[in-house]
């Protein structure tokens, strides 16, 4: 435990002073080389080999991140303690322009609800990500996320610099940096958190026992941004904030081939993965 | 002409709109949009934006969250993704419509029905045409609402288009809470029940 104040006096102490902080560590941070990250395995149990790691990542509760990874990348979140909610847009690394659609995603699929099988279609009628792997099973693709009109509704307050960041500003902040803006911004899915709708139409959340641990693992069908908040599901029916640690980790493997059971488990998909090989036979990545 | 609560109402707009056609207005505060769906079961396709910052927009999740249903009815009040208030459905003579089926696209209708319908007309040439005439582009695509379509969800989540609840003649009825920028495409559609397989004329009236 530090007492006295820090010597910041003058530029050499003042660089002391900030070099000595390299060695903390925080509860949600990334490792950075991925390489480092330490317990990472497949499905199987087996270790990842290091230097497959492309991303590993801990987002704490209303924070965000966001990648580019490459085609054929696993992206793995982890709801760590049981109580994430992990907000997510997706789209071409290459031509940013196409994106995520969700209405597309529920309707060619014929179903609104996501999960194991399920693939994230672009606004472009192509694959995104291919959920390959679902342990949760409560996931969402009908309500959005929070703007800061809502939290402040339901919160009391919604800024990003405050005690509950709201997702859409959230999403604002991480598009910036790969030179989008908020008319990219458009409907997103939410993993681990799900919604029901009725015979009337009306919307249920799902309220389902906490699964520490429980992870929803994706296939990148091409290069992709990825961007990705924690925040409470627009349906929470707790008045408080509540949102626990998100982990991502992605490592390198293959996209889908004509080999797999996803490419030809509907007309639909095996449609959205033809054309998705069309653009990356067209724009070079082979890969 | 005198409106529901005995104003008189002014018509500023009314227009015949041909099938398969794009179209967008803007919007007064306080003013009337009235859509009529003339020959019956006829998906119009529709975008609102802020007119004055088109950033702001439209957003089904917002809307259908704030009214814990994915349904529109009387009363609905059309939210953008800021979630302020941008339009109320103040009468409807078709009793919903949808907002989570999305606009049809040549590249989506290439994954549904197959390679042969990637050149035929849909809404989202529609709307990208739209937009060319106002400077605005791909970007501003996002979630819309579908009037006079039908998208049931069942119990073990089925989602579709299905055969539709209008008939000829029906309207809705919307008021504008801020001056947006209404874009509409009227579905050209033929390869599900949305249009009855056979795209149709609609009415267009916006009053004061």
């Amino acid at each position: 435990m530090e007492s006295a104040a820090p010597d910041t006096s003058t530029t050499l102490a003042a660089r002391e002073h900030a070099r000595a902080q390299g060695v903390r560590r925080a509860e949600h941070q990334p490792t950075v080389p991925a390489r480092d990250a330490i317990g990472v395995v497949d499905r199987a149990g087996v270790a990842i080999a290091p230097e497959r790691m492309l991303w590993d990542d801990v987002v704490g509760p209303g924070g965000e991140s966001s990648q580019v990874l490459p085609r054929g990348a696993v992206i793995r979140f982890t709801d760590v303690d049981g109580d994430a909610c992990a907000n997510l847009l997706v789209y071409n690394a290459a031509q940013p322009l196409e994106r995520l659609n969700v209405a597309d995603t529920v309707k060619v699929q014929w179903r609104a609800y996501l999960g194991a099988g399920s693939l994230l279609l672009s606004d472009m009628g192509r694959v995104l990500l291919s959920i390959v792997a679902d342990t949760s099973g409560t996931h969402d693709a009908l309500c959005g996320a929070s703007n800061r009109t809502r939290n402040e509704e339901k919160y009391g307050s919604g800024a990003v610099h405050g005690d509950h960041p709201n997702a859409r500003d959230r999403f604002a902040v991480a598009l910036a940096k790969h030179g989008l803006g908020r008319r990219d911004i458009v409907p997103n899915v939410n993993l681990f958190k799900g919604v029901t709708v009725d015979g009337e139409g009306r919307l249920h959340a799902q309220e389902a026992e906490p699964r520490p641990g429980a992870y929803v693992e994706l296939r990148a069908e091409m290069a992709v941004l990825v961007v990705v908040a924690n925040t409470p599901h627009v349906l929470d029916p707790r008045p408080g904030y509540h949102v626990t640690p998100l982990r991502i980790s992605a490592w390198s493997d293959r996209a889908t081939t004509r080999d797999d059971p996803m490419w030809a488990a509907t007309p639909e998909g095996e449609r959205a993965y033809l054309q998705t090989e069309e653009l990356l036979a067209t724009t070079g990545d082979r890969s | 002409m005198s409106g529901t609560n005995g104003s008189p109402i002014t018509v500023l707009h009314d227009e015949e709109l041909e099938a398969r056609a794009p179209w967008a207005h803007v919007i007064e505060a306080g003013c009337t949009l009235r859509i009529v769906d003339l020959e019956g079961n006829q998906a119009l396709d529709c975008i609102f934006y802020n007119a004055d910052d088109p950033g702001e927009r439209y957003s089904a999740p917002d809307t259908i969250v704030a009214q814990q249903n994915i349904f529109l009815v009387a009363g609905s009040q059309l939210l953008s993704n800021e979630g302020r208030p941008m339009m109320t459905i103040t009468a409807t003579e078709c009793e919903r419509h949808d907002t989570i089926g999305g606009a049809c696209s040549r590249e989506s209708n290439a994954l549904r029905y197959g390679f042969h319908t990637r050149h035929e007309h849909a809404c989202v040439d529609n709307f990208l045409l739209a937009h060319s005439w106002r400077g605005m582009g791909k970007r501003d695509m996002t979630s819309n609402v579908n009037w006079f379509m039908n998208v049931p969800v069942e119990a073990d989540g089925t989602l579709g288009i299905v055969d539709g609840i209008s008939a000829p003649g029906l309207s809705v009825e919307l008021r504008a809470h801020m001056r947006v920028l209404a874009v509409i495409s009227n579905c050209p559609q033929i390869n599900n029940p949305c249009n009855g397989f056979d795209p149709t004329p609609i009415r267009l009236v916006i009053s004061r």
